[in-house]
């Protein structure tokens, strides 16, 4: 099965016997702007300005200094790389509840193997990572093999995962809930930055000595880098929005998930697309697991608690049905900045903290709604 | 759709109106801590930051992550930085995923002053003082007390788990108490409590539960222990106090509640650091507020506060 890059331009997201495309008048030529205004993440973007110029009229302007949109792209990175590994199994027409507990439990895992274990860094997170795809393997086994709803599942595995890190944290630590030390055990090196820390020190600094970014009274530039989670977010953001609009597997996924039994008729592999899916998810959290512990210095049993929750939610504020087949991963890029836009443009705010979750919700459902309302009249649909 | 999202947005743009910037010349301080603002146990801090708020005339936000989420709350007390504060009040229930934001702010030139828990690193971060009581010596005490009523065998039931101080307790229980005893790990649902308790319980020997906060833990432990008819033989005592708790207390059901007097960790920070903005005093060490163990003699006289938010 070969795709042109005819239809994946004009945003079609099921794959088209290539033989019946040349002149079809089915095939009407569509405008940029119109095409533009298509894509499932518009309604994202309208929200994410939205939701802008709220905290524009209401926080405290040192929100959107240098320094403010640090504090809030740090926690939108962390879910965002859930939400966009979230977002590609949601368009192939599953769900993973367990990616929260994911994140507890790889990061036990990864402490125990550094702590415990002894192991070099590298070692560790190699092996978090195998452990970690191969616990997705088996998910998505279960969900293909027993054709149970995924939803059901991963769900099992929220539970069971939350459990066995208490169990493990408690087996390692001798008693405690909470596993100290990882940071300083894990040493310094090469792999070290790229999975904790700050990225481009050097040009902050010199930004710094320019006078061009605010500076603490004591002379060190109030931002002394860009938190490395950030960068792995974007670059995940942009390799699954190749993947998803540019290669075969991504076609793959869109069919899977709109209707695998036609998609296994035409000769995709469905199962294998839905289980790499699932090794994704598991990997995802894996990684928000060792950027969060690099980072604490410490696991506990608590870690990623309600994150499969939020990452979903941020996924379908980026225009991912629930129902699979439709979505994008770049939505689910501005999906998890506008939750985290939320999350801590509130305490720029003078709101009483009491309503915060009230916010939350209301902002949330705004957003979609805004979403939904701006996709209906962009596609036409009714 | 169109008039519900006209109705909606029409809402947002009152919510704004309302959050109009009030007095921004006011000496402004940020509390953050890991208490959910829906746990009783928190809203009695609240009330403390609130009243010393009021009665120093300063600006407070009090700001909490939704869950026990080190890694959201870390984040929080960032971006509390990031707005120059004339005062930071943490709590510090995990130091290294905390310590480095912590430490920024007082790169930053704020003042902070950590409070409930984290005395033993919050003068390592460069926090001013604590304001708290020390989890370890309380348990301690509490097990001594209960080993004095005659206990033997205790259960510990741990309702906040991955929180090193509720660990604490539950060691410092196990250390002043001698005899033998079991944790019970529980989420903070009260009807999960009540039923793992009366599980337990059906362990003939267990003859003291220690609950790790009134409301959360104590509540539902005490209706697990009824429920399963042992009120007159199982001695149950918890940490921090609640209303109800307090009336078990007072009714002989309960042994004793160990109280924190966490109104204190709300307004003495708040205080301390307006006054600190002020006229740049600060108090020379850390302020131990508890522990103070209410018993059936003085449970009537706190039942009343206790109702009010205050202890």
């Amino acid at each position: 099965m070969t795709t042109s890059t005819a239809d994946l331009a004009a945003g079609a997201s099921r794959p088209i016997d290539p033989a019946a495309e040349a002149r079809d008048e089915r095939l009407r030529r569509v405008s940029l702007i119109a095409r533009l205004m298509r894509r499932p993440e518009l309604g994202a973007v309208a929200g994410l300005v939205l939701v802008t110029v709220f905290f524009g009229l209401t926080a405290n302007p040192a929100m959107f200094t240098l320094a403010g949109v640090m504090t809030v792209l740090s926690p939108a990175a962390q879910l965002g790389i859930l939400a966009i590994a979230a977002a590609l199994l949601m368009i192939g027409g599953e769900f993973d509840l367990s990616i929260g507990s994911m994140i507890a439990f790889a990061g036990l895992v990864f402490g125990a193997l550094i702590v415990v274990g002894d192991l070099p860094l590298l070692a560790a997170i190699v092996a978090t990572f195998v452990f970690a795809g191969l616990m997705g393997a088996v998910n998505g086994q279960i969900v293909i093999r027993t054709r149970l709803p995924s939803f059901i599942v991963t769900l099992a595995f929220l539970f069971i995962l939350r459990g066995l890190s208490l169990v493990g944290l408690k087996w390692a630590t001798g008693g405690s809930t909470q596993l100290r030390g990882i940071g300083d055990k894990a040493g310094a090196g090469v792999v070290r930055e790229l999975f904790s820390g700050q990225a481009l020190e050097g040009l902050f600094a010199w930004l710094a000595q320019a006078n061009l970014i605010a500076k603490f009274p004591n002379g060190t530039p109030t931002v002394t880098g860009v938190p490395v989670g950030v960068l792995w977010f974007l670059a995940i953001a942009a390799l699954a929005t190749y993947v998803l609009l540019r290669t075969r597997f991504g076609n793959w996924i869109f069919a899977a998930g709109g209707d695998p039994n036609a998609a296994r008729n035409s000769g995709v592999p469905v199962n294998m697309v839905k289980t790499t899916l699932f090794v994704l998810t598991a990997c995802a959290a894996t990684l928000v697991a060792i950027l969060t512990v690099l980072d604490a210095g410490s696991t506990d049993a608590r870690r990623g608690f309600q994150k499969e929750f939020e990452a979903i939610i941020a996924a379908v504020i980026g225009g991912c049905l629930l129902t699979g087949g439709y979505g994008s991963a770049i939505g689910a890029f501005f999906g998890a900045i506008i939750f985290g836009m939320v999350s801590i443009g509130l305490t720029y705010t003078s709101f009483d903290s009491d309503w915060f979750q009230v916010f939350l919700g209301g902002m949330l459902l705004l957003a979609v709604l805004f979403n939904n309302f701006i996709r209906r009249k962009a596609t036409g649909e009714r | 759709m169109k008039r519900f999202l006209a109705g909606m947005i029409a809402a947002a743009a009152i919510a704004v109106a309302g959050a109009a910037p009030s007095a921004a010349q006011q000496t402004r301080i940020i509390v953050v801590s890991h208490g959910q603002a829906a746990d009783p146990f928190w809203s009695v801090v609240k009330n403390g930051v609130a009243k010393a708020a009021a009665d120093l005339k300063v600006a407070v936000d009090y700001r909490a992550p939704e869950t026990f989420d080190m890694v959201a709350m870390s984040q929080l007390i960032d971006a509390a930085v990031n707005q120059k504060p004339a005062g930071l009040v943490v709590s510090i229930p995990d130091a290294s995923a905390l310590g480095p934001s912590i430490q920024k702010a007082v790169a930053a030139g704020i003042p902070v002053i950590s409070m409930n828990s984290g005395s033993d690193v919050s003068k390592k971060l460069g926090a001013l003082l604590h304001v708290g009581q020390d989890e370890f010596d309380a348990g301690k005490a509490a097990g001594e007390k209960l080993a004095s009523m005659g206990g033997k065998v205790g259960v510990c039931v741990n309702h906040e788990v991955g929180n090193v101080a509720l660990d604490l307790r539950c060691k410092g229980f196990a250390e002043g108490f001698k005899g033998k005893v079991t944790t019970l790990p529980v989420s903070n649902d009260p009807s999960e409590i009540r039923s793992k308790v009366k599980a337990a319980l059906s362990d003939a020997s267990v003859d003291t539960v220690m609950a790790l906060s009134a409301s959360l833990g104590g509540e539902p432990t005490l209706a697990g222990v009824k429920e399963a008819g042992k009120i007159a033989t199982v001695r149950v005592a918890t940490f921090d106090l609640s209303a109800n708790f307090l009336k078990a207390i007072a009714a002989g059901e309960a042994a004793f509640g160990i109280d924190q007097q966490q109104f204190l960790q709300g307004y003495l920070p708040v205080a301390f650091l307006a006054l600190n903005a002020e006229y740049g005093l600060v108090p020379g060490g850390n302020v131990p507020s508890g522990p103070n163990l209410v018993t059936k003699e003085k449970a009537a006289q706190v039942v009343d506060l206790s109702a009010k938010g205050i202890r």
